[in-house]
């Protein structure tokens, strides 16, 4: 075990744990974020996308001791209010069903818009390739993101 | 205007009330209601609630909150189930607030997640609690301003009295109304009067889901609680031998390491019950990531099921090659007859021309992005139960059961679920976190890896179909032969389509016996028949030289109009229907030129669904232009939410048709996460879906598996189009697999 101080959604917060433990775990049994989800537990499905540094960033093989003094942003922290552009366009465009995938595709999205402002349908699938939605809401996730380039 | 008796009493709510007290020791709170506006701040809680019956309670301020009583799934009901209520209460949705109703048969029926049934069977019901509670605040204010009830009227959570000019919100009458006998009858709405049933509302979790609130089982969370995890026998066919724990045990965070018997040995099995992997291994520490890397250190020894065990699952380790070889042995020796018209054998005799096709399709895993988990605390005299589950009516009495307490004294909650497309039907892990916190007098939640969640079984069926047409000189349809089996069931619909519209019609059927645990998945059965039978009757339409809507049309004529047999399960008009719509807002009969374009049908589920698929072919790859849906399913109570079921359903079929299946070497999956077993991803979506729905009046039926089974087909008569090749075997893709 190890103390780690993280920079979370602009907060300090410390944690005792072993230095191997994932992040998706840290967020999920010891701070209680649970916004970040549990899929596949090995970056294939997305659920559990974080933002490190800004970047979207698969949190269930990102490893405690790797994340040093960088900014952790996840679902709950995106905005303060539920009111970032993607989050209103998400309720927009009514995008889930079960809903269980959507905030690690809207933090991934929140990566995408990041690095690229206004992408285009190409640009959006690749960058989003490899979130999946089991209920198939690919169409809507798609115009929620476009929604939210464009406001 | 329709009267229906009512069915709700006093009794049945006063305990829904102390049911939801329930005393839990939760760090959040589960019960805190879903708002139906963006803005919760224009709702302020009221001082006061007064519960007019089981499905809502109304507050001094007017607020109102409805009870959702079917497991959410991802189906919407929790929006689209209280909107009936609301319509019939006459309030304005943004003053209502919805909350999950627990288990509770004394005053839900049928809270259920499967067959696309909660709101067909919950329609009436629905109505009438709304209606009920509507009636009783319009006697309650008669009472108070002295009028004839008849003479109250309401808007929009008002009530009125015309001729004096009198009016008072809900709110304010909610107190008397709360003290009145409940009415033995109640009228309801007319339909064209509906103002919230028809009307796009967005779902009622939505800024939960979107800020990452709890809301799911996998999130839950009580104070003293603890993780679990389950190893499980590695392939179908095996079960415990031994295990050392002293590996595991030792590993920092386990609190302890022990075998669990999921089913007492004189327990009776019902259906939705899994006999596969019946003793496990139990990890319970005090953190997920502590207890998977204990769950690593397990020495576990699994040996072969005896052929004389008690479970009565057959002995062995199974290959899917020899599954498909099993299934044209089965189709050859030993299919039984289902449905005979005419004389199908003297049809394919005269026949001048027979087109005989076999298509298969692999076993599936519901693969919901939840893995499966449940918590579970469980004292000496009571057990409460939470998590994602579609049955926990049938599921209670299995817990009941296994730890020997009385139904009553098993509390079962629903969480919002992360999918289940009929996984989360069959609860075996409520059982097991029972057990487990039972055995630590913990507070216990117990969570599937991915891999334990793919690799447990339960599978969709493996399925096999033989089909054969008799076509006349002239090119008309005058024998139809099907013969369908599955491992371990067949998925035939003897009295579906095109049974009732061919004089020389047979049906058969064969089972293959298996010890893979299987279930229902999407639409059962319907998930095979749609394409395989809508990729053939496109063929059958071009040997006969015909268009594939007006082939089918002319069919389902004759079976509105002269039908072949009396047990056919479908209305043709509304079958013919969808067709007719979906070939005119595709433009089929003008704009088709230069298109690769695939059509098809089907009904099940009691909805129909036709959809017309378009395929660009780009750098020699196909990919999806579009696709169009047209839908009869009655009364669309939320047309968006409808719209995004429907276009879900179309990206999944397309998906499961053309890179989904699971492989055994041995008895063992050989896909157990998402880098082996293949699920449909962003790029490979259509670029576009339009859905357009049959308007009528007809009450309405489900839509969570209606439009997953039809697009298969559709896209596989697309795909042929595209490339000039037919597509028999699923997935379409061949190196989707492993």
């Amino acid at each position: 075990m190890a103390v780690f101080n993280l920079n979370i959604n602009g907060k300090q917060h410390e944690v005792d744990v072993d230095p191997s433990t994932p992040m998706l775990w840290v967020l999920r049994d010891h701070l209680d974020l649970v916004g970040t989800k549990f899929g596949c537990g090995i970056a294939q499905c997305g659920a559990c996308t974080i933002l490190v540094n800004g970047v979207a960033t698969r949190s269930c093989i990102t490893f405690v001791d790797s994340v040093g003094d960088k900014e952790i942003t996840t679902i709950e922290g995106l905005s303060e209010n539920g009111d970032h552009p993607l989050q209103k366009a998400w309720i927009e465009e009514d995008v889930p069903q079960c809903g269980y995938c959507q905030s690690g595709q809207i933090m991934n999205a929140a990566g995408l818009l990041n690095a690229n402002p206004s992408p285009s349908d190409e640009e959006i699938e690749m960058a989003m390739h490899g979130n999946i939605c089991r209920c198939g809401t690919y169409t809507r996730i798609k115009k929620a993101i476009k929604t939210a380039a464009n406001s | 205007m329709t009267t229906v008796k009512t069915k709700l009493d006093r009794r049945s709510f006063i305990r829904s009330s102390a049911l939801a007290g329930g005393g839990l020791l939760l760090t959040f709170s589960w019960l805190a209601p879903a708002c139906t506006t963006d803005s919760p701040k224009q709702l302020t809680m009221p001082d006061e609630w007064y519960e007019l019956n089981g499905f809502l309670k109304i507050g001094n301020n007017g607020a109102v909150t409805i009870m959702s009583p079917n497991p959410e799934i991802g189906q919407n009901v929790k929006t689209s189930m209280p909107m009936i209520v609301a319509d019939e209460l006459d309030v304005d949705w943004k003053f209502v607030m919805v909350e999950q109703a627990p288990l509770n048969t004394d005053i839900f029926t049928r809270q259920l997640a499967g067959g696309s049934q909660s709101i067909r069977q919950g329609w009436n019901g629905l109505r009438m609690a709304g209606a009920t509670a509507r009636r009783m605040l319009r006697e309650a204010a008669a009472h108070e301003w002295k009028v004839p009830v008849d003479e109250i009227t309401t808007e929009a959570g008002v009530l009125y009295h015309t001729v004096s000019g009198k009016e008072a919100g809900y709110g304010e009458m909610a107190s008397a109304a709360a003290e009145l006998t409940v009415p033995e009858e109640v009228e309801l709405k007319d339909i064209k009067d509906f103002t919230i049933i028809g009307t796009s509302r967005k779902n009622v979790d939505g800024p939960k889901i979107v800020t990452g609130k709890p809301l799911f089982g996998l999130d839950y969370k009580a104070e003293g609680m603890v993780i679990a995890m389950i190893e499980h026998p590695p392939a179908f066919g095996m079960k415990l031998k031994s295990f050392d724990a002293t590996e595991a045990k030792a590993m920092p965070g386990i609190i302890d390491v022990f075998a669990i018997k999921t089913y007492n040995d004189d327990y009776e099995w019902q259906w939705s019950d899994i006999t596969s992997f019946t003793e496990l291994v139990a990890v319970v520490g005090k953190s997920t990531w502590e207890v998977m890397n204990a769950k690593l250190m397990l020495n576990v020894e699994w040996e072969p099921i005896a052929e004389d065990n008690s479970q009565g699952v057959p002995v062995g380790f199974e290959n899917t090659a020899d599954h498909y070889k099993k299934m044209e042995e089965a189709a050859a020796n030993s299919s039984r007859e289902r449905r005979r018209d005419g004389n199908p054998e003297e049809a394919f005799r005269k026949a001048a021309k027979v087109i005989e096709r076999t298509y298969t399709a692999p076993f599936q895993a519901h693969n919901p992005m939840e893995p499966m988990n449940f918590f579970a605390d469980v004292k000496d005299d009571f057990a409460l139960l939470a998590g994602p589950t579609q049955t926990p009516e049938f599921m209670e009495k299995t817990v009941a059961a296994r730890l020997g307490l009385p139904l009553e004294k098993v509390d079962v909650q629903m969480t919002r679920m992360g999918g289940g497309f009929g996984r989360r039907l069959y609860g075996h892990f409520m059982v097991e976190a029972a057990v487990i916190s039972q055995k630590v007098k913990a507070p216990v939640k117990l969570i599937y890896s991915r891999e334990d969640d793919m690799s447990y079984g339960i599978y969709r069926p493996a399925y096999h179909a033989l089909y054969r047409a008799a076509l006349d000189a002239d090119n008309n349809l005058i024998g139809f032969h099907v013969r369908m089996g599955g491992i371990p069931d067949s998925p035939l619909h003897a009295n579906r389509f095109p049974a009732g519209s061919v004089d020389n019609y047979l049906a058969e059927s064969f089972s293959v016996d298996t010890n893979i645990s299987t279930g229902a998945f999407r639409a059962p059965g319907s998930n095979f028949n749609a394409v395989a039978e809508q990729s053939f009757l496109d063929e059958v339409a071009e040997a006969a030289g015909k268009d594939p809507i007006q082939f089918r049309l002319d069919l389902l004529k004759r079976a509105q109009e002269n039908p072949v047999g009396s047990n056919n399960d479908y209305d043709a008009a509304r079958y013919a229907g969808v067709l007719e719509q979906v070939r005119e807002k595709s433009g089929w009969d003008t704009n088709s030129e230069g298109k690769s374009r695939g059509v098809a049908a089907y009904f099940c589920h009691n909805s129909y669904v036709a959809n017309v698929v378009d395929i660009a072919n780009k750098d020699g790859e196909p990919v999806i232009e579009k696709v169009y849906a047209s839908v009869d399913c009655g009364i669309v109570v939320n047309p968006d939410a409808a719209v995004n079921m429907t276009e879900g359903s179309i990206v999944d079929g397309i998906g499961h048709a053309m890179y989904s299946g699971l492989t055994f070497s041995e008895g063992q999956p050989e896909q157990n996460n998402f880098d082996m077993y293949r699920l449909i991803r962003h790029g490979e979506a259509p670029k576009e879906i339009e859905v357009h729905f049959v308007e009528n009046n007809i009450d309405p039926t489900g839509l969570g598996e209606p439009p997953y089974p039809p697009v298969m087909g559709a896209l596989a008569n697309a795909l042929y189009k595209a490339n000039g090749e037919r597509y028999y075997h699923q997935p379409f893709v061949k190196n989707s697999i492993g």
